[in-house]
C-alpha cells in the first residue's frame, strides 16, 4: 500500500485523514467517557446522516453541488444544539435529548434517502466509510478542523477536566460549565462530521469511545489517557485502513474490529497483570 | 475588613412547595470552626447550597465575605469538599496531583497554563495534608481516608479563607475520621482557616467545633459546643422531632 499511497493522491489524502482522525476522535472521545456521554457520539453521527442524506437528496434533485461533508457538519452541529437546549429543558433526565435527537436523525435519513430514491454508493460510503472518498477539498476542511478542534482543546483543557471530574464543583468554583460544555459539544459535532469518511456514520462512535475502553486499563493520569487512547486510535486506523483497502471491505468495519482487538488483549493483559500482583 | 464571613437574613427555601427553610439567619466569624447539624431532610445540604449559590433562595439575602452574593466573585476565596467527594467517580483515571490542580483552573483563567508557581503551589496542598507520598498515584487506588485528604487538598490549594465541608466523613473509617479532624483543628488554628462543617457525626462535631448550629427547617440551636453537649435529651427530641441518642467517641 505504501507504494501505492505515493502513487495515487486520493489514497495519499485518505490515508492522513486517517492518520488526522485516529488524533481527534479519541481525543474528544476521552472526555466523553469519561463524562458518560459516549452515546452522544451516536446520536450526532445519525444527525449528521440525516445531513448527508440531505445534501445527497439537494444534489440529485435540483442538481446544487453541495459538499456532504459540510451538510453533514451543519446538521451536526444542529444536532448538538437540540440536545443541550433538550439538557436545560429537563434537568432532571440529561441523557433524554440522545435517543430523542438520535431517532430524530434516523427518521430524516429515511425520508431524505427514500427522496434521493433510495441507496448508492456515495450513500453506502458515508455509513460505512471509504478508503477512496476523501476528496482535496474533504481533505483540506479535515485539516481544518482538526486543527480548530485541537488548539481549542489544548486552551480549554483545563476547565474540561475540571468539568469532567464533578460539574457541580467545578460551577461553584467559577467555571462557566454551560459555555465550557457548550463548546465541548460542538467540537464533537465537529469531530463527527470529519471522521465519517474514513469510518462511516455507524461507527464514528466506536473510533471515539473504543480506544478509550481500552486506554482506561492502564492509564493512571488523565494525560496518559488521551495518550494511550489516541495510539490505540492510530494502531486501529492504520491497521484498518491498510487491510480494508487490501480487502477491499469499507475501512469502518476493519477499523473497528481492529479497535475490539485491542480492547480484548488490553482486558486480558489487565487481567493477567492484576492476577501477579495479588500472588 | 470585617470579622464576618458569611452572613444569612431570613433564608426560607421551598421545594415543590414544601418548605425546607424557613427564616434561616445565621452569621459565621473568622476562625470559627462551625458545626452544622440536624437531622437528616433537615435541610442542611440545601443551606450549604445556597451559601454557595448553587440555589437561590426563595426570600432572604446571602452575604459572602461581606458582599451579596449575586455580585460574589471570589469563589477562589472558599473552598468546598462536597458530599460526593466521596461518591465520585473512583474509575476517573486521575492522579492526586491532577485532582488537587482542579481546583486552580477557575483561578488562573482562561487561556492560561500552569507554571510553576502553579505546580509549587499544589505539591504543597497535597504535603499539607500529608499526602506527598501519593502525588503521581491514581486517586481511585487510594482509601476512603486518602481520598478524602486528598479532597481537601483540592480545596486548600487556592488558599481559601473559608472552607465548607458536607459530609465529609461518610464513607471514612473510624480512625481516619479521627485523624480527619486533627486536620480540621490543624488547619482551623494555625492557619486560621474558618470551618463550615455539616455532619451528623455530633459526637465527633462536639468534640472539635468551636460552634454548633442545628438546623431542621429553622434554626433550633446556635452556640457553642459545650452548651450543645449540655442539651437534655429531651431538648434534643424536640428539635430533631425524634428521640435523640447522642453517640460519644471514646479515643481510649
Amino acid at each position: 500500500m505504501i507504494q501505492d499511497i505515493l502513487q495515487f493522491d486520493f489514497l495519499r489524502h485518505t490515508f492522513l485523514t486517517g492518520i488526522i482522525i485516529g488524533i481527534i476522535a479519541p481525543l474528544l472521545g476521552t472526555f466523553l467517557v469519561v463524562r458518560r456521554l459516549s452515546l452522544l457520539a451516536d446520536a450526532l453521527s445519525h444527525v449528521t446522516l440525516a445531513g448527508i442524506a440531505f445534501g445527497l437528496y439537494m444534489e440529485k434533485q435540483f442538481l446544487l453541488p453541495i459538499n456532504a461533508v459540510y451538510s453533514g457538519m451543519g446538521f451536526s452541529i444542529i444536532g448538538a444544539i437540540l440536545i443541550e437546549k433538550l439538557r436545560s429543558v429537563y434537568t432532571a433526565y440529561q441523557e433524554i435529548g440522545i435517543p430523542i435527537i438520535l431517532s430524530g436523525g434516523v427518521g430524516l435519513s429515511v425520508i431524505f434517502i427514500s427522496l434521493a430514491n433510495g441507496f448508492n454508493t456515495d450513500l453506502f460510503n458515508f455509513l460505512f466509510g471509504s478508503v477512496s472518498a476523501v476528496s482535496r477539498l474533504d481533505f483540506y476542511t479535515i485539516v481544518g478542523i482538526a486543527i480548530f478542534v485541537i488548539v481549542l482543546i489544548i486552551l480549554f483543557y483545563k476547565e474540561l477536566v475540571t468539568l469532567s471530574f464533578d460539574e457541580e464543583h467545578a460551577t461553584v468554583s467559577g467555571i462557566h460549565a454551560k459555555r465550557i460544555h457548550f463548546l465541548f459539544i460542538i467540537l464533537t459535532a465537529l469531530v463527527i462530521a470529519a471522521s465519517i469518511r474514513i469510518v462511516g456514520v455507524l461507527l464514528v462512535s466506536a473510533l471515539m469511545t473504543l480506544p478509550v475502553a481500552s486506554a482506561m486499563r492502564f492509564a493512571v493520569s488523565f494525560k496518559q489517557l488521551i495518550f494511550y487512547s489516541i495510539i490505540f486510535a492510530e494502531i486501529a486506523v492504520i491497521t484498518g485502513l491498510i487491510s480494508g483497502y487490501y480487502l477491499n471491505i469499507p475501512p469502518g468495519g476493519t477499523i473497528v474490529v481492529v479497535s475490539i482487538l485491542i480492547l480484548l488483549i488490553a482486558l486480558s493483559m489487565n487481567t493477567l497483570r492484576k492476577r501477579s500482583r495479588t500472588v | 475588613m470585617s470579622d464576618t464571613v458569611i452572613r444569612l437574613e431570613n433564608i426560607s427555601y421551598q421545594y415543590e412547595a414544601k418548605p425546607v427553610l424557613e427564616n434561616v439567619n445565621l452569621e459565621i466569624k473568622r476562625g470559627d470552626f462551625m458545626g452544622l447539624v440536624g437531622p437528616n431532610g433537615g435541610g442542611k445540604t440545601t443551606l450549604i447550597k445556597i451559601i454557595l449559590g448553587l440555589l437561590k433562595p426563595d426570600t432572604g439575602k446571602v452575604f459572602l465575605l461581606d458582599q451579596p452574593i449575586d455580585h460574589f466573585h471570589d469563589w477562589n476565596r472558599i473552598g468546598f469538599v462536597s458530599q460526593k467527594a466521596n461518591t465520585f467517580n473512583k474509575g476517573f483515571p486521575a492522579t492526586v496531583y491532577e485532582v488537587v490542580a482542579l481546583d486552580l483552573t477557575a483561578k488562573i483563567g482562561y487561556f492560561k497554563f500552569f507554571r510553576k508557581k502553579e505546580k509549587e503551589k499544589i505539591l504543597a496542598a497535597i504535603d499539607a495534608v500529608d499526602m506527598g507520598a501519593y502525588t503521581y498515584q491514581n486517586i481511585g487506588n487510594l482509601s476512603g481516608g486518602q481520598q478524602q485528604r486528598v479532597f481537601i487538598a483540592r480545596a486548600l490549594v487556592n488558599e481559601p479563607e473559608l472552607l465548607i465541608l458536607d459530609e465529609p466523613t461518610v464513607g471514612v473509617d473510624h480512625q481516619n475520621v479521627a485523624r480527619f479532624y486533627d486536620l480540621l483543628h490543624k488547619l482551623n488554628i494555625e492557619n486560621n482557616l474558618t470551618l463550615l462543617l455539616v455532619t451528623h457525626d455530633t459526637g465527633a462535631m462536639t468534640e472539635h467545633a468551636t460552634n454548633i448550629v442545628c438546623l431542621n427547617k429553622t434554626l433550633h440551636f446556635h452556640g457553642k459546643s459545650a452548651e450543645y453537649s449540655a442539651l437534655s435529651p429531651e431538648q434534643l427530641s424536640a428539635i430533631y422531632g425524634h428521640p435523640v441518642q447522642i453517640v460519644v467517641h471514646d479515643h481510649e
